[in-house]
């Protein structure tokens, strides 16, 4: 695993019995003078899916024009194989080339080739990782994707935003208040969040690249757990003004508008979440009881109760292919994430900890970000749908929690 | 080379990214129950007094400082805690409680905001609605006394801000609780 020393999250756990894609990754040209190890970075992301294996190269020169023995990687079993170069362009950008070929097939599977501003090879590494495991599984890759987090040192509050390999972190916000629940709109350039920076929890949107902040819910009580609508006009959001904690819906695109109340209750509803259709609301609400996690049509109809088993439900995510619903169950007094198929309803605990919270899913549902503890410290961990495969977000020093996996970059 | 321009957009996008917003200079409510606001009626009779007959060694003292006029609750606390998974004020705090609302039905002008806490165990925003319980369970207490609901306001931290820390039972007893803050 030396490619995971310059990568945040390190791989802890792997399964037994998978079945892992074996890609032989060749040096890139030139990468020995560049500031970021291209190929690194690339192995390093594909081995964190848990969907690949890297092959020995080393020691073997290749770029994106070579033409490689093919019977020699099939030799090493080797499926794939990838080569490219950086080189130094007379306006001070890098050009990164790629080429991917199918070695069992003998097949070429394509070349790319980006202009990037040194700031920005990182990036360009993640979507050559994108572009492999793509070309590879048929799914879009997530590696160019970001998270964001919050850390606490002493009294000191930061949200973070960083690559999806936990590399790159830039503080976005930085409070002596708390700050709980941040979550990416779907054009992924702007963070909705909780912060208490007005001594009571308020919420703000706030734009990434320029720091712009707009306090869009700071009604009388407590303003929490804001969830964009798929089109990012709305977001669903949790008002104490008229007593308890109710959902409402906030029209984003109208200053001041005025919230509008769903799925009313006299309990408990809280953590709206919607379904990528924007249809459905799913939250939890504690109108039966216990808290358990419900789901609402937002164009009528009464909630419907979609967890039956143990008696604390919270914090629903759902995968945005509509698969999977991620929750976290306190079970013999653990917080453990689940993961349900929402069309058989089967459930299974994907972890070994006690004290799971808030999942989030990557955006092409094959993997989640979520806030647990290890050795009685904060960590977060990424994990693959099935738990089989596990890295922790290394290099943040204090505690850290919330994260929350950002959609594709547009 | 499809991506090549989106790739130059993202990188002028990017390289804005470095702009943190700083927060540690917001000012925060200080608990003491100073409060300028609400004195400056008090101000504007220092100047009646230097114009008026009186004579001129008379000094007319103005106390900027609330919490010197809420001598009578100084004895009184401002906590009121909760049995796990418990909303119920216990009987013990209803002397608490009354205190409050006492000192707060004869003062119109001031404000409390009750502050709502959990113990550690469980997620942030259901901690959140929990804390929220507790803190409008406080707030009827004092609305059923007499009190306003102008001067009230129930507001919940959830469990992100303990009174004490650490993972003991003894810990999150302190926790549970609900503040009455002045404002």
């Amino acid at each position: 695993m030396h490619a995971s020393a310059c990568a945040q999250f390190r791989v802890e756990v792997s399964g037994v019995g998978l079945t892992q894609i074996p890609v032989a990754m060749a040096a890139f040209k030139g990468e020995e003078t560049s500031i970021q190890k291209i190929s690194a970075i690339v192995q390093a992301d594909l081995e964190r899916s848990g969907q690949f294996r890297g092959v020995d190269a080393t020691g073997i020169t290749l770029d994106e024009n070579s033409r490689p023995d093919f019977s020699s990687w099939r030799q090493k079993n080797a499926d794939a194989l990838l080569a490219g170069s950086v080189s130094r362009l007379a306006d001070g950008r890098f050009d990164v080339r790629m080429h991917l070929w199918d070695v069992v097939r003998g097949q070429d599977l394509g070349s790319q080739s980006k202009a990037v501003v040194q700031a920005d090879l990182r990036l360009a590494a993640h979507e050559i990782a994108d572009y492999v495991y793509e070309k590879l599984t048929g799914d879009k890759g997530v590696f160019s994707t970001r998270i964001s987090y919050v850390t606490k040192r002493g009294q000191n509050f930061n949200l973070w935003v960083a690559d999806a390999d936990g590399d790159n972190a830039q503080s976005a916000l930085s409070s002596s208040e708390p700050i709980i629940s941040p979550a990416w709109s779907p054009n992924s350039k702007q963070l909705a969040y909780v912060s208490f920076e007005a001594r009571k929890p308020t919420i703000y949107v706030h734009e990434v690249a320029s720091g712009k902040r707009r306090l869009v819910a700071n009604f009388k009580g407590s303003n929490s757990a804001p969830a964009w609508s798929p089109d990012g006009k709305t977001l669903a959001i949790t008002l104490s003004r008229d007593g308890g904690s109710q959902l409402n819906l906030l029209d984003l695109s109208v200053v001041g508008s005025e919230p509008r109340r769903i799925a009313q209750s006299g309990s408990i509803d809280t953590e709206p979440v919607f379904t990528a259709d924007g249809r459905t609301v799913y939250f939890v609400s504690d109108r039966g009881g216990s808290p358990q996690i419900y789901r609402v049509g937002l164009t009528g109809g009464n909630p419907e109760r979609v967890t039956f088993t143990g008696s604390y439900n919270i914090s629903p995510s759902l995968s945005p292919d509509g698969r999977w619903l991620a929750y976290i169950s306190r079970v013999s007094g653990a917080f453990k994430l689940h993961v349900m198929e929402l069309s058989s309803g089967s459930t299974n605990a994907i972890t070994d900890t006690i004290a799971d919270e808030r999942p989030s899913f990557a955006p092409n549902s094959r993997m989640l970000i979520y806030a647990t503890q290890q050795l009685g410290k904060e960590a977060l961990m990424i994990s693959t749908v099935d738990g089989k495969i596990k890295a922790r977000l290394a290099g943040q020093t204090g505690d850290i929690r919330e994260p929350n996996w950002g959609p594709f970059q547009k | 080379m499809k991506h090549f321009m989106a790739v130059i957009g993202l990188a002028a996008m990017l390289s804005a990214c470095g702009s943190t917003v700083k927060l540690d200079n917001v000012p925060v409510e200080d608990r003491s129950g100073v409060s300028t606001g609400a004195s400056s009626g008090s101000a504007s009779d220092v100047g009646k007094a230097d114009g008026s007959a009186v004579g001129k060694g008379t000094v007319a003292s103005v106390n900027l400082n609330k919490s010197a006029q809420d001598a009578s609750m100084q004895g009184t606390t401002r906590v009121v805690y909760f049995d796990y998974d418990s909303f119920v004020i216990r009987s013990e705090f209803q002397s608490v409680i009354e205190a409050h609302a006492k000192y707060l039905a004869a003062d119109k002008s001031r404000k409390v905001a009750i502050e709502g806490h959990t113990d550690e165990r469980g997620g942030r925003e259901y901690n959140l609605a929990l804390g929220q319980k507790r803190s409008e369970a406080v707030r009827k207490a004092l609305s059923l006394l007499g009190v306003s609901e102008a001067q009230l306001e129930a507001v919940s931290f959830g469990k992100e801000k303990p009174a004490v820390l650490g993972s003991t039972e003894a810990a999150m007893e302190k926790n549970r609780r609900a503040e009455i803050s002045y404002r």
